[in-house]
């Protein structure tokens, strides 16, 4: 099997399994507390219309997308948990093909297969690279808090997740002192520089919630790294092996 | 006694041997290609300005702490 086949082949079956436990978490982390942060902001927003009505007051654009009566969203209940599942899928098919790509290089650079151990580690790395690097920065977010723009914040976070991945590599892959003191270097840069911020946010959000959603969201994916590095390995040693005469 | 009557066998069989440095290029590029799938996929799903796709991966996009709204 061609190599392209065989990333395709475990990323797909190994996304399609992540995605599917992973909403299944979410039921009970991550989407239990966007309902809770939907019902402030739904309450802040019908406050500031009868205070002020002409203006469109929260600070983020909301008049660009999620409440326009043009825009088509997902009924709550189960279409949107549909949704939320597809998405999921989706993002976990896309991650492993990211996973897989770099593991295929590395066993064929090796000339040994990756163990689903080996491939838990390196989705650790990218549990490390796409929730912990940028996290710092730009803490994950419930609906309903103002946050700066919403290209900056995304032109940040991929910079973050760019400068993350080059410094491990730099550690990880050249064994020497200054290539780590560069890694290091490399990985703090984007937090020096600093994440765009508001000066001012006001939320009716409460602090406490905010919290225990950073907290559900990095174990949620935590989970989601962590069975998609081992899952994808074991398909891909699979799909991999050496075609018997 | 049963490797004389395997031998033939195995004389038979066609390995076509490319050139390690060409197989390993194959393998990176298509590692590669199949990279930009993956980024591709979750651009998409995580971070395309157009509504209906950010409604549709609204929760998710907040589950995975993608920059949102």
């Amino acid at each position: 099997m061609s190599t392209f086949r065989s990333i395709v082949f475990s990323s797909v079956i190994a996304g399609f399994i992540v995605g599917l436990i992973v909403t299944a978490v979410q039921q009970f982390g991550t989407v239990p507390l966007i309902l809770k942060a939907e019902v402030y902001e739904k309450a802040a927003e019908h406050k500031h219309e009868a205070a002020a009505p002409p203006r469109v007051t929260l600070v983020h654009d909301h008049a660009d997308h999620d409440h326009g009566a043009e825009a088509w969203e997902p009924r709550d209940g189960l279409e949107r948990n549909v949704y939320t599942a597809g998405a999921n899928i989706l993002t976990a098919i896309g991650f492993g093909l990211l996973l897989c790509g770099f593991l295929a290089v590395r066993s064929g650079a090796t000339g040994e297969p990756i163990s689903w151990h080996e491939g838990l580690m390196w989705g650790l790395a990218g549990f490390a690279i796409f929730t912990i690097a940028p996290g710092l920065g730009l803490p994950p977010e419930l609906p309903g808090v103002p946050a700066a723009p919403l290209l900056s914040r995304q032109v940040w976070w991929t910079t973050t997740v760019l400068a993350t991945s080059a410094g491990l590599g730099l550690i990880v892959f050249r064994r020497s002192a200054p290539a780590a003191i560069a890694g290091v270097v490399l990985i703090m840069l984007p937090h020096l520089i600093g994440a765009p911020e508001l000066e001012h946010v006001e939320t009716n959000v409460p602090s406490s919630l905010s919290h225990q959603f950073v907290v559900a969201v990095t174990l949620t994916s935590l989970v989601f790294w962590s069975l998609l590095g081992s899952l994808t390995s074991a398909a891909f040693a699979y799909f991999d092996r050496p075609a018997s005469a | 006694m049963s490797q004389s009557q395997a031998a033939p066998q195995v004389a038979q069989t066609q390995v076509t041997h490319l050139p390690v440095a060409t197989r390993q290029v194959g393998r990176l590029a298509q590692s590669l290609m199949a990279m930009t799938l993956g980024l591709f996929i979750v651009g998409v799903v995580g971070f395309s300005h157009i509504d209906v796709i950010h409604n549709a991966a609204h929760d998710v996009r907040h589950s995975n702490a993608f920059p949102c709204h």
